[in-house]
């Protein structure tokens, strides 16, 4: 019951209960796409359409957590979860077996395991940029974003924390990665820009997990606000089982709504909306946001370090942290939209406030990150020559580009061309504003970001100094299941997120829309009637 | 100037703790409804922004101070209308911040000097590798410290608030706003207090007892 059709808001409009969808200049032609698109600066357009209240905006968002998931869901989630089973077999069968199921060898002894990692990673970026550089830069279309990327973030670190924990064999040492005494009275190695990794992944997991949960408190306290109203009321249901034949078997367990009033009761601390603590959550908000901007530049420059400091040609460049960054966010970017691009077709209301000017503007993202990433290949490249490192152009020209003698060449050349060539599609506004166009394109991207990494890794190992070790990777069904198990566990997370939790920012968007504006009729505001 | 937090009097002590620990006595209150309970207070009902903003100028320039605004999403401006100071939370986290990086140095430092690794005859104690982990733990102390220092300073987490057992208070999560005057405030008087959130302009007007007493 708790989500409004649409088809009522458009019969009260009919009957003249509701005034007609005004937006800010309608008429102005057909390329507003849904009216959120206003080319006029001048001009702020809706962030939230068809004149949504605060209390539809609540109704829209608690709806997705507390109506009974749609079929899709339960497809979605058996399949993903399977996958996910899947892979942790798998892991088990490494941890059970040694490194040695994966298809390592003496020449290439890192493969898939750090390119997903680093794909992992990188993915993780998008959801801290939106929150916090864009929250910075006062961009409020971010409110519609934010929750469901930083939860990404959590779930990519999640899955990206799974492959240098085994690819170090021995699993059971993995402690060891972390300062803690012990008998031996052995420290680690402060100078290794392996450790730095380990302290920079695990500070990102933590710092993006309490931004989130942070910013979900208030959100939090609404869904336990609403199952405790209802229990109050007596309308709440008991905990029902649908069977096949369509009888439903009542089980013998607390009402739903018990359940949430508690669990969401403590998720959020009994927070009871007073200004006073809104003030020192904005402070909290506004520091924190501070603190993770340098953070999520670090960390992949961190990353990027592994490869870096060494002396391998290849990965020995100093281009190597900027264009991490700049490709993590590239990669993120792609992965939001590739998540919440369907969710916006299977969701009732969601285009209501995830508007095509989100979309647009994520996809003018990632046109512009993917030029960073276009133009640090040419100059990586540029660079192996012009320093004129034999060993360096080498690695360029005749392990990765020359299709001739590079046996990765295909590996190289489909980098270039989902990550270089794919995303200049968006120089077209046509195809910026059709979302299953630009979903099409942030599936090419994702498979471009994981090919980068594959070819900066494997490519510049396969062939180092020495010709006689000289070797060729070759992946088991062991690496290609774990893989695939990394992308089950990731999209198992996100479809619990999307059924459990508020997968928009409630608060923050209330107070990005018109109703919030405590001066409606100062000019300076902005506000446009 | 920022607001530096008061130190709290032993009655005020006495009464936060007697929400946590039950075994603690409560204080006497300073009025009984007519059920006999405790008031906590009176709340006032707003639904429109500019409403409640206008409202709580009102209530700041009648002198109270033990009152609150109870408002969906943080509303731009609040500050001002209610006359909260800044609040020293950002001071708080530059404070963890320093010591943050202090605490990493340290470690860093006593740890490569208690067991030495030779690396290709790099020194033992330069600060230049320990750039990296010194920013990521100063970051790590920071963002703990916004998080639970935000709480602690809003009294969070604390379940239990007599605002909650008003049915109507839980609309506050949804659309609604709220004023909310203690009946601890000095100023507080049961028929001025009422009759000040009538002319601000709210909606209904409800008598918050304290439920659990």
């Amino acid at each position: 019951m708790s989500s409004i059709h649409p088809d009522k808001v458009t019969a009260e409009r009919l009957a003249g209960l509701r005034e007609a969808a005004h937006t800010p200049g309608r008429d102005e032609g057909p390329s507003l796409g849904d009216g959120s698109l206003v080319e006029d600066p001048a001009i702020r357009p809706p962030l939230v359409l068809s004149q949504r209240t605060h209390s539809e905006v609540t109704q829209i968002v608690c709806g997705y957590a507390e109506d009974p998931p749609p079929k899709w869901w339960f497809i979605a989630i058996t399949i993903s979860s399977t996958v996910a089973a899947v892979g942790t077999g798998m892991i088990l069968y490494l941890i059970i077996t040694g490194v040695g199921v994966w298809g390592l060898n003496n020449q290439v002894d890192w493969a898939w395991d750090i390119t997903n990692f680093v794909f992992w990673i990188g993915i993780g970026h998008a959801g801290t940029l939106i929150s916090a550089i864009l929250c910075l830069l006062k961009q409020r279309w971010r409110t519609a974003v934010n929750r469901s990327a930083e939860a990404m973030t959590i779930f990519a670190v999640i899955c990206a924390g799974i492959f240098p924990g085994i690819h170090v064999g021995r699993v059971w040492f993995a402690w060891m990665l972390f300062p803690i005494p012990n008998s031996n009275g052995i420290w680690p190695n402060f100078r290794s820009p392996l450790l730095w990794d380990v302290f920079a992944v695990s500070t990102y997991a933590t710092v993006s997990l309490l931004f989130w949960y942070m910013g979900m408190i208030p959100d939090v306290a609404t869904l336990r606000d609403r199952a405790d109203r209802r229990l109050r009321l007596g309308v709440s249901k008991p905990f029902m089982v649908a069977l096949p034949g369509g009888r439903e078997v009542q089980l013998p367990l607390p009402k739903p709504d018990t359940l949430r009033a508690y669990i969401y009761g403590l998720m959020s601390l009994g927070w009871r909306f007073s200004s006073r603590h809104w003030h020192r959550y904005e402070a909290a908000y506004l520091v924190l946001a501070g603190i993770s901007t340098p953070l999520v530049l670090s960390v992949h420059s961190i990353v990027s370090f592994d490869f870096a400091t060494s002396i391998l040609p290849g990965w020995h460049t100093t281009i190597v942290p900027p264009y991490f960054v700049a490709g993590a966010i590239f990669g993120g970017f792609a992965m939001v939209l590739f998540l919440l691009i369907p969710l916006r077709a299977l969701l009732p209301n969601f285009k209501d406030l995830l508007t095509i000017r989100h979309i647009e503007n994520m996809a003018k993202i990632i046109l512009v990150t993917g030029m960073m990433v276009g133009f640090a290949y040419s100059m990586e490249f540029f660079i192996a020559w012009y320093s004129a490192n034999k060993f360096e152009f080498e690695a360029f020209a005749n392990n990765r580009v020359n299709p001739r003698v590079a046996p990765y060449w295909w590996a190289y050349w489909t980098m270039i061309g989902c990550n270089v060539l794919s995303p200049q599609v968006f120089w077209f506004k046509k195809v910026r504003q059709n979302p299953w166009a630009v979903w099409v394109v942030a599936i090419f991207v994702t498979v471009g970001m994981w090919f980068e990494r594959f070819v900066i890794i494997v490519t510049s190992l396969h062939r180092a100094f020495l010709p006689g070790e000289w070797g060729m990777f070759y992946p088991t069904w062991v690496d290609i299941l774990t893989f695939a198990g990394s992308c089950g566990i990731f999209l198992t997370l996100f479809l619990l997120f999307v059924k459990f939790l508020p997968v928009f920012a409630m608060a923050e968007l209330k107070a990005v829309m018109p109703d919030a504006d405590p001066h409606p009729h100062d000019d300076d505001h902005g506000e446009d009637h | 100037m920022p607001e530096l937090p008061k130190i709290p009097s032993v009655s005020e002590m006495m009464a936060l703790a007697s929400d946590y620990m039950p075994f603690i006595p409560k204080p006497a209150p300073r009025y009984v409804s007519e059920a006999g309970k405790p008031v906590h207070g009176i709340i006032a009902q707003f639904s429109k922004t500019p409403a409640v903003v206008h409202a709580a100028e009102r209530v700041r320039d009648a002198g109270y101070t033990k009152w609150d605004v109870m408002t969906p999403f943080p509303i731009h401006g609040m500050e001002e209308s209610m006359g909260i100071k800044r609040t020293i939370l950002p001071a708080i986290a530059a404070g963890a911040a320093i010591t943050g990086v202090a605490g990493a140095l340290a470690m860093q430092f006593f740890m490569n000097s208690d067991y030495n690794i030779v690396v290709q005859g790099k020194p033992f104690l330069a600060w230049e590798p320990f750039t990296p982990i010194t920013f990521e733990l100063g970051i790590l102390v920071t963002a703990f410290t916004c998080l639970f220092g935000m709480l602690a300073l809003n009294g969070l987490p604390r379940f239990h608030h007599p605002l909650f057992a008003r049915d109507r208070f839980l609309s506050v999560s949804d659309d609604t706003f709220f004023i909310c005057i203690e009946a601890s405030d000095p100023n507080f008087d049961p028929a001025r207090t009422r009759a000040l959130l009538e002319s601000v302009g709210a909606e209904s007007i409800e008598l918050v007892e304290d439920e659990d007493r």
